[in-house]
């Protein structure tokens, strides 16, 4: 793409969009920074794929709801290209007979809601708000250690713990409470609608390998509602697919100075005993700095690209330890035309359409993948950014996304044979909401996590890069010992999902990074 | 033999030989086995290391196998001296230490050949070498209970085992390696040994370890040789100036309260400390020990009278300083013995300090503020350790 030289201040490993957002902080701080980029495109999981002829679609993350306003004005993104096609989208909640739940923004409706469903949903609404907002704080500075007797840490401590007091006695009794349980037993104290419950439940469990009983889904749930924070209040579709995103992301670098090269693949970080000198990429180049920021996971990145036998035993004990086994596919549709859900006008069908009936029919979609299945009935969560966004397929034409759970990455017997039957059943299921829709299809594809890891270079196929759950968020986050994007290798960060806030198009991983890099520059 | 299954406590392959011989049925438990403490008289089996040869059974000692393409390398991640200097044919000491830089264990290092090592160790520390193992093309096995060992230690051990027919043995240098066919296999010779005397370990397949056993005891018949338990055996181990794990420093693995492991600096063994070779574990925070400095200092002390200073405090100055590990009365230097730990700026070369003993007769407890003197080594530390040749008796 540029003219890349051999010697850096910074390499970054990986131009997913924390990548490009770090190179955009770091490259405005004065540093000389290249990216390798493994793939032809920039972005990571916000990417656009031409799937069929004349038809694209976001290859990974569909819905953008998470980006952080603060990231987005500091680079400039919108000068660069940036633009939503639709944001503030409901999600509904499909019904097979056709009677919708809409939950818009703050409110819910349809589906023959009862007042006092509707009045705890905007309680619940209320009291998450709040909860995220709380988290918010901690998520938009590095994450704090406890022992190191630390200023900014002790800075962003105090702020939680003042955030938490701030909510009220009742307030954080019920955070306290229900951070540690799960979502199902929630759901069953405030709604009595099962679809609702349902739908609630998708946002606790999405992208994850946990199911509506499990621990943790309330904590993914608030996560998710972080958005909000942002000043999303819903999904939005980008304009020309979520690679856009990426391109505006790797046009403000450009601007700033930084040096990208893609279709590069690193092979290996290289080290002079424990500290970084470079890279080197799988056809043999070398690229020099010393200072190596890795936006791979931080498996691939300690595992693969450093390598254990470079690392203490203690590393890589917890490197290990990681969870992230991804369970979401994704289906791409090209349609020669509108599918027909029931029940939805054309203005709904490019909203977010949820097909989760009953919170049990989620729970048993997860125990197939517990057991190494991919379920039979799963959850979905449907976008159709063509409504809003002709571009992306013929005139009269549309293109259907789908994120599938549950698919595990590693299927019993593997997903060679199973690809295909897979792709079918989703198919079948989509059919029932939406009748003919099989007959519209002009192409298909679906990625499961084993291609989803190959795609995009994430161990497991975890979009996370990591499970966000309470045992690995914050200072655990990506693993003790390495929260603060620093890792055991001199030189050596993370600026990826991995990293501390975690998954999600927001870039602040990307950003926290930065600030800390820039930081141990001075110190050096 | 029984099986683990069946029996509470396991019996080493010597153990027809050595029940008949230990007459007082003084039995000790070692890492699930049944091992004596002593045969008769705790003294006299001293005296045989001192004076002629005691035989010690260490088939208990965790014995691990490791080989493989990676073998070195693995072994070189895993303790903190640089493993490329412990040639083939050779046996080295060494310690490992966890990501903190607190000694897990210590123990001896086999090179029985090409990338393939036996590692000796007090604690069992497969799951950690399995840890270590990632990203290593090397494969671990313990073979504890396949591999059956005697000490063989004393000045007239090496008359012994040439007595015995293994022929040239007097020329192994110390840690050194040598094999010798032996019943339906092998019997494998090293020079090495926790009394610090001339002495020899010798492995072999457990179905040879009675052959062995008989062929030692009537080799050295008219050399005063002796089988001899674990409290002989310490004895000797203090008077050599050598550390116990679980007794001179708490594995890290097992120490529950914070602070109560210690790094190989505080240990008194930098000298297996090497920053000149690949990364290891507790690299990074040795060398941050390194530049900050230690907690702890180890030291060797001469204590005034003769009452052992078993976990005495120490004093400077009125004030505690540090804490005894090991302490004996050694015959043989005639000296009372101590191994401290105290604060890192006490514990100079020469330095006097007090032991604050404790001592019962008759059931009435004594204080005595004993004087002690900061050491420089072991004080037992005899010529014939070293000879090559081995002197003959």
């Amino acid at each position: 793409m540029t003219n890349v030289q051999s010697h850096y201040d910074v390499i970054i490993v990986g131009g997913g969009h924390n990548g490009l957002v770090c190179a955009n902080y770091l490259a405005k701080s004065g540093r000389k920074v290249l990216i390798l980029e493994a793939n032809e495109s920039l972005g990571g999981a916000a990417t656009t794929r031409e799937f069929a002829d004349n038809y694209s679609i976001s290859g990974c993350a569909h819905w953008l709801f998470q980006l952080s306003p603060k990231v987005a004005s500091d680079l400039g993104l919108a000068k660069h290209g940036l633009k939503l096609a639709a944001r503030n989208l409901n999600s509904i909640a499909l019904a097979e007979d056709g009677n919708h739940i809409t939950m818009k923004g703050d409110g819910v409706e349809g589906g023959g809601l009862s007042e006092k469903d509707q009045h705890a949903y905007q309680r619940f609404n209320y009291q998450m708000l709040k909860f995220s907002k709380l988290l918010a704080v901690a998520f938009e500075r590095r994450a704090p250690k406890l022992l190191d007797n630390n200023l900014t840490d002790r800075m962003t401590l105090a702020k939680l713990g003042l955030g938490m007091k701030m909510l009220g006695k009742e307030n954080m009794r019920d955070l306290l409470r229900l951070a540690l349980i799960n979502i199902y037993d929630v759901m069953e104290e405030n709604f009595d609608n099962e679809l609702l419950k349902a739908a609630i439940c998708v946002d606790g469990v999405m992208g994850s390998y946990m199911g509506p009983r499990s621990p943790n889904t309330v904590f993914g749930y608030l996560y998710r509602r972080l958005g909000d924070v942002y000043g999303f209040k819903g999904p939005a579709v980008v304009e020309g697919g979520m690679g856009a995103l990426g391109n505006a992301l790797a046009t403000s670098a450009m601007d700033r100075g930084v040096d990208i090269q893609t279709k590069a693949r690193v092979g290996k970080i290289n080290l002079s005993l424990d500290k970084v000198t470079g890279v080197t990429l799988t056809t043999g180049e070398d690229f020099h700095a010393k200072i190596v920021v890795s936006n791979a996971d931080p498996k691939s990145t300690l595992e693969k690209l450093v390598g254990f036998k470079n690392l203490e035993t203690g590393v890589v004990r917890r490197v290990s330890n990681i969870r992230m086994r991804g369970s979401a596919a994704k289906l791409h549709l090209a349609l020669n035309g509108m599918p027909n859900f029931g029940g939805l006008t054309e203005s709904q069908k490019g909203q977010r359409l949820l097909i989760a009936p009953s919170m049990n029919y989620i729970e048993q979609a997860f125990n197939s993948a517990k057991y190494g299945e991919y379920s039979i009935a799963p959850v979905l969560d449907i976008s159709i950014p063509s409504v809003h966004d002709p571009s992306l397929a013929p005139a009269g034409a549309h293109v259907l996304s789908a994120i599938v759970q549950y698919a595990p990455h590693d299927l019993k017997g593997g997903w060679d044979s199973a690809r295909e039957p897979f792709k079918n059943l989703v198919i079948e299921r989509i059919n029932q909401y939406a009748p003919g829709i099989k007959e519209q299809i002009v192409q298909s594809e679906l990625l499961t996590p084993e291609d989803l890891e190959g795609e995009f270079n994430m161990t497991g196929g975890h979009w996370h890069h990591g499970e966000i759950s309470l045992d690995q968020i914050m200072m655990m986050r990506p693993f003790p010992g390495a929260s603060q994007y620093a890792t055991s290798v001199s030189g050596l960060f993370l600026c990826g999902a991995g990293a501390h806030p975690g998954g999600g198009v927001m870039g602040l991983a990307g950003k926290n990074a930065a600030k800390e890099i820039i930081k141990w520059g001075k110190a050096a | 033999m029984k099986q683990h299954d069946e029996t509470m406590l396991l019996a080493t392959p010597f153990h027809s030989r050595i029940a008949k011989a230990c007459e007082i049925n003084q039995w000790d438990e070692w890492k699930g086995y049944t091992t004596p403490n002593a045969y008769t008289e705790v003294e006299q089996e001293y005296f045989a290391i001192r004076n002629s040869t005691g035989v010690f059974d260490l088939t208990p000692m965790m014995k691990y196998r490791i080989q493989g393409p990676d073998a070195e390398n693995f072994l070189n991640r895993l303790v903190t001296r640089d493993i490329r200097k412990i040639k083939l044919g050779r046996v080295g000491y060494a310690v490992w230490c966890d990501e903190a830089g607190q000694v897990m264990d210590d123990g001896t290092i086999f090179h029985l050949g090409d990338n393939d090592y036996r590692l000796c160790a007090y604690t069992r520390v497969m799951d950690w070498l399995m840890w270590s193992a990632m990203g290593f093309d090397v494969s671990i096995v313990d073979e504890t209970a396949e591999v059956a060992a005697l000490a063989v230690q004393g000045p007239t051990s090496c008359s012994v085992l040439r007595s015995m027919g293994l022929e040239g043995i007097h020329n192994l240098k110390p840690f050194g390696l040598t094999d010798y066919p032996f019943g339906s296999g092998q019997l494998m010779v090293s020079r090495t040994g926790f009394t610090g005397d001339l002495g020899y370990e010798l492995w072999v397949e457990p179905q040879n370890a009675e052959g062995l056993w008989d062929k030692l005891f009537s080799a050295g018949e008219n050399l005063g040789i002796r089988p001899i338990g674990g409290a002989a055996l310490e004895m000797a181990r203090i008077e050599a100036g050598f550390l116990q794990a679980g007794v001179d420093f708490v594995p890290s693995e097992e120490a529950v309260r914070p602070g109560r492991s210690r790094s190989p600096f505080e240990l008194g063994l930098d000298w297996l400390v090497s920053f000149d070779k690949p990364i290891f574990t507790g690299r990074k925070a040795l060398r941050k020990e390194k530049e900050l400095g230690s907690r702890y200092k180890f030291v060797y002390l001469d204590v005034e009278g003769n009452k052992p200073a078993e976990h005495s405090f120490i004093l400077k100055g009125g004030k505690e300083i540090g804490t005894v590990t090991s302490a004996a009365w050694c015959p043989t230097a005639k000296s009372n013995i101590a191994f401290a730990q105290v604060e890192s700026k006490y514990g100079k070369i020469g330095e006097l300090l007090i032991a604050e003993i404790y001592y019962q007769r008759e059931l009435q407890w004594t204080r005595v503020l004993a004087n002690c003197r900061v050491i420089e080594g072991p004080i037992f530390n005899p010529p014939r350790r070293r000879q090559t040749p081995a002197p003959m008796f």
